[in-house]
């Protein structure tokens, strides 16, 4: 720590007493060499950053930019010094400022934030998963802060992030009574599924199905919340089952190797179905950011506003954001209000953030250990919790939300600012890890072999 | 089996379900994975195959196939053993038969032949430079060695091969009567300049420039044998012809002016090495030759350096398949000075390429001869000469299938030739990757390097 100390030091010294040359004004025939592989990855692989033919020790600045779908622009930057060969390779080298600081390989993108001026409460979601988010990497002589629309780079490169590998087959699924989207890997499979749901948020949201399938399973987006349609409790808990054996059913598909994913409500529901449901028998579930206040004979529109008639406890931040997690706290203690884990029979995973200001993530998962251990199926378990991590625990790299404009479906009238939680740099962190923690949970349960056979 | 749609009929889905349910009864319930890395890659990249999760021990057939855009089937295979951990690393692991044998990291792409049943003389090669190459990897239980499509394969990806890099621009360029078409790198520039000519077989092909401006290199491939004005007049272009495309480029907001380069393949080397020595207004940082030959008419441009290819036609000799070889047709090396270029009047760096098994060219001996040209005129320290054994003619950017001939149209008579490039499959896919990578650090170091101070 004292070195990097020692030379930021040495850096600013150089800034104050010696001007900083730009290497713009330099004669020719300076043209820096960019390089960053691979130019064409999935959106969970590593970045490899590298700028040559600069002059040794000289301050330069790595910008990444992105124009969003919904035509925001978002940018990160890195404050580099290139060596004594005239090289900066972000995967070694510090950075001294900017939107990341240290060594930080994929600080580029997880540091991404909103340009000056952009609109508030944004969050960078893909929608469209069958292009790929373009980014611009762009190399500026020395160490810039603003204004990176006005100056030309030195040099750039344009990079594509993919959450869909090539031969991936997407397929409308509108059958049954169930809304979603398919994902199917490329080969003749038979494949492990999963069935994957998101939050309070609604609507159709495809990437992580997209990218689960690029890793190997076919995977079933579903738009479930649809309060209007689904008016009891019965007909939704029907219309989980239903999902879950589109999946089962699929001739690609090994029906004793299908699991379940849920995020945030999602993982309520995730919860709900393993333990009541008698003709869905999940392989394995993964839990992110959940509770587990899911009584069996309410709908998902009760659910959510049973915690609504708590509003005195809603808090709001400095920002006027909101803070949901202690609507939550008063169900803790109410055996009604909450799934019978103890009915769980598959290995189930769980992970959470200690900073989620959105639901009590950590003391939920205290209290689940708790009754499964009770109830003697407590070594299914397995918990990950992350420090300064919020609610919005996503696939890695993608820039860190701390608030950003809610509205419930189909609930609330209006739409508020929510608070996520998290602080960047440990929610990134969190994130990266807790996708490898995922993939290997899935890879252990839906891929490997588990039953004790003699091998050839 | 890969890409049949379900969309057909249950029985049968269920038939091909139930196949593959037995093989994996077979396999003691073994999910059989497999990766390919990059699944996105610039077509001069190498990926890693690595097969996971079979049995130990088990017997396995790594599958490459890809579909041209003129619809021909291509395969390459190699045959493998699982190891104790049950996993296959192409990278690592010996092939022990197949298209390829031995540890080769890429052989499943240089390796690449016609499906049995195709029809001869079939050459791959993509002209739509913008959209990938896909080549679908599978992995086959046990040593398979023909019929891979009725078979169910164990597991399958798709890989996608791009000469483009993404923010690379392709540019036609039609003004001035030329036929070219300029690729240039993402970014703002400026960025140095290249020339990229192909062989006598003519038309444009732009994956090479693709690529080159993949690397950061502004690249112009130039058809003069086909160019759309000789189709319609019927005659061949001179010089200007290149001295205009030269100005193109030179006089490009996005190109260093300072900083051109010229890249030739076969009769292009031949043009490069002309226009390096001779042009008044071409003025090149550095030059590369690819199975050329400094042997041609001095005086003239194209008309004349193919009319003297005719005059010596006796020299003709053909193998027992009929295949044609042209090297003799400029050998010996002459002496006569205004039948080889003077490279001893060259001032840029040049880089030669050739296999010392061209049948097309006598690339081996023109470049001795140049060499001992360029010593007598003391510039010799310009001369990289880079000579592989067993390689033929065509030394092009790395990994696509390997052809010991081409089948072309005479210019002349419009039959069906089939011309002789000579190499063998092994050490000239090997030749390929090594000049490859050797030719972009020669550009690099002569196109972006301060070798020579910019006066």
């Amino acid at each position: 720590m004292s070195n990097l100390l020692g030379l930021r030091r040495l850096v600013i010294g150089m800034s104050v007493h010696r001007p900083v040359r730009r290497l713009s004004t330099m004669s020719p025939p300076f043209s820096p060499i960019l390089s960053v592989q691979p130019t064409r990855a999935l959106v969970d692989e590593k970045l490899k950053v590298v700028v040559e033919n600069l002059p040794p020790g000289s301050p330069v600045t790595l910008h990444s930019l992105h124009h969003s779908e919904d035509e925001d622009y978002w940018e990160a930057y890195g404050h580099y010094v290139s060596d004594f060969r005239g090289i900066v390779s972000v995967a070694e080298d510090l950075s001294f400022g900017g939107t990341y600081t240290g060594k930080e390989d994929m600080g580029l993108l997880w540091s991404m934030r909103p340009v000056p001026g952009s609109r508030k409460g944004l969050r960078l979601r893909k929608m469209n998963i069958c292009s790929p988010l373009l980014f611009n990497i762009s190399v500026y002589s020395g160490h810039v802060t603003e204004g990176f629309r006005e100056e030309t780079p030195l040099t750039s490169a344009l990079i594509e992030r993919w959450y869909m590998a090539p031969g991936v087959k997407r397929i409308d699924i509108r059958e049954r009574g169930v809304r979603g989207t398919l994902f199917i890997p490329p080969g003749p499979g038979p494949f492990p599924g999963l069935l994957d749901m998101w939050g309070g948020g609604g609507g159709l949201i495809e990437y992580r199905s997209a990218l689960l399938a690029s890793h190997g399973y076919v995977s079933l987006a579903m738009d479930y919340f649809r309060s209007q349609e689904l008016e009891s409790a019965e007909l939704e808990f029907k219309y989980f089952e239903t999902a879950f054996n589109i999946i089962k059913e699929h001739p690609q598909v090994n029906p004793d190797r299908v699991g379940i994913f849920g995020l945030s409500l999602g993982s309520l529901v995730t919860m709900h179905v393993a333990a009541e449901s008698t003709i869905v028998k999940p392989r394995c579930c993964i839990c992110v950011s959940g509770s587990h206040f899911y009584p069996h004979d309410r709908t998902l529109k009760e659910v959510i506003m049973e915690p609504m008639t708590n509003s005195h406890r809603v808090r709001v931040d400095e920002n006027n954001h909101h803070i949901w997690r202690d609507l939550w706290k008063e169900l803790l203690s109410d055996p009604s209000k909450k799934v019978d884990v103890g009915k769980i029979n598959c290995p189930i995973l769980l992970v959470n953030g200690q900073d989620d200001q959105n639901a009590p993530a950590d003391e939920c998962a205290e209290d689940i250990a708790h009754l499964m251990n009770a109830a003697g199926n407590g070594h299914l378990l397995t918990r990950v919790l992350y420090p300064d991590t919020g609610h919005l625990i996503e696939p890695p790299y993608s820039p860190h939300c701390r608030a950003s404009n809610f509205r419930v479906a189909a609930v609330a009238e209006k739409t508020v600012t929510l608070l996520w939680g998290g602080q960047t740099k440990p929610h990134s962190d969190a994130q990266e890890d807790s996708w490898k923690k995922i993939l290997s949970f899935l890879q252990q349960n839906l891929y490997s072999s588990t039953s004790p056979r003699a091998k050839l | 089996m890969l890409g049949l749609s379900f969309g057909t009929s249950k029985t049968l889905k269920m038939a091909v379900y139930s196949q593959v349910m037995k093989f994996r009864m077979d396999m003691k319930q073994c999910i059989v994975q497999l990766l390919v890395q990059p699944s996105r890659g610039l077509a001069d990249e190498k990926f890693i195959v690595l097969v996971q999760n079979a049995p130990p021990g088990y017997q396995l057939t790594v599958h490459a196939l890809h579909k041209s855009e003129i619809g021909h089937s291509w395969e390459a295979f190699g045959h493998y053993t699982a190891d104790t951990t049950g996993a296959v690393n192409v990278s690592e692991d010996p092939s022990l038969g197949g298209t390829y044998s031995g540890v080769e990291q890429m052989g499943l792409m240089w390796s690449l032949r016609p499906v049995p049943g195709s029809k001869p003389g079939l050459r791959l090669r993509k002209t739509n430079v913008q959209t990938p190459m896909e080549v679908t990897i599978s992995v086959y239980q046990g040593h398979q060695t023909e019929g891979f499509m009725d078979l169910v394969p164990l597991a399958g990806v798709v890989v996608e091969r791009w000469f483009m890099a993404p923010g690379v621009r392709r540019i036609p360029i039609t003004e001035d009567g030329l036929t070219a078409t300029l690729f240039l790198p993402p970014g703002p520039g400026p960025f140095p300049g290249l020339f990229d000519l192909w062989g006598g077989s003519g038309k444009l092909v732009e994956y090479r420039s693709a690529l080159l401006a993949s690397h950061g290199i502004a690249s112009l491939v130039l058809d003069y044998i086909t160019p759309k004005i000789t189709m319609e007049t019927g005659k061949m272009v001179d010089l200007q012809y290149f001295e205009k495309a030269y100005k193109v480029l030179e006089q490009h907001p996005q190109v260093l002016s300072s900083r051109i380069g010229m890249l030739g393949l076969s009769m292009g080397a031949g043009m490069t090495l002309k226009l390096a020595v001779y042009s008044q207004v071409i003025k090149l940082r550095c030059a590369v030759s690819f199975g050329g030959s400094h042997v041609q008419p001095v005086e003239g441009s194209v008309e004349q350096m193919l009319d003297f290819y005719f005059k010596n036609s006796d020299k003709i000799r053909f193998t027992e398949e009929n295949e044609v070889i042209y090297r003799d047709l400029s050998l010996p090396i002459p002496s006569d000075p205004s039948l080889k270029v003077d490279v001893g009047r060259l001032k840029c760096p040049l880089l030669v390429v050739l296999g010392d098994d061209d049948q097309n060219t006598p690339s081996y001996e023109s470049a001795m001869d140049m060499k001992e040209m360029m010593e007598r005129a003391g510039n010799n320290h310009l001369l990289t000469i880079l000579s592989y054994p067993n390689t033929g003619h065509m030394i092009e950017p790395p990994y696509m299938p390997y052809a010991r001939s081409g089948t072309y149209r005479t210019l002349d008579t419009h039959e069906r030739v089939k011309v002789l490039w000579g190499g063998e499959m092994v050490a000239h896919s090997r030749a390929q990757e090594d000049a490859w990578r050797k030719t972009l650090v020669f550009l690099r170091e002569n196109l972006f390097g301060n070798n020579q101070g910019n006066k």
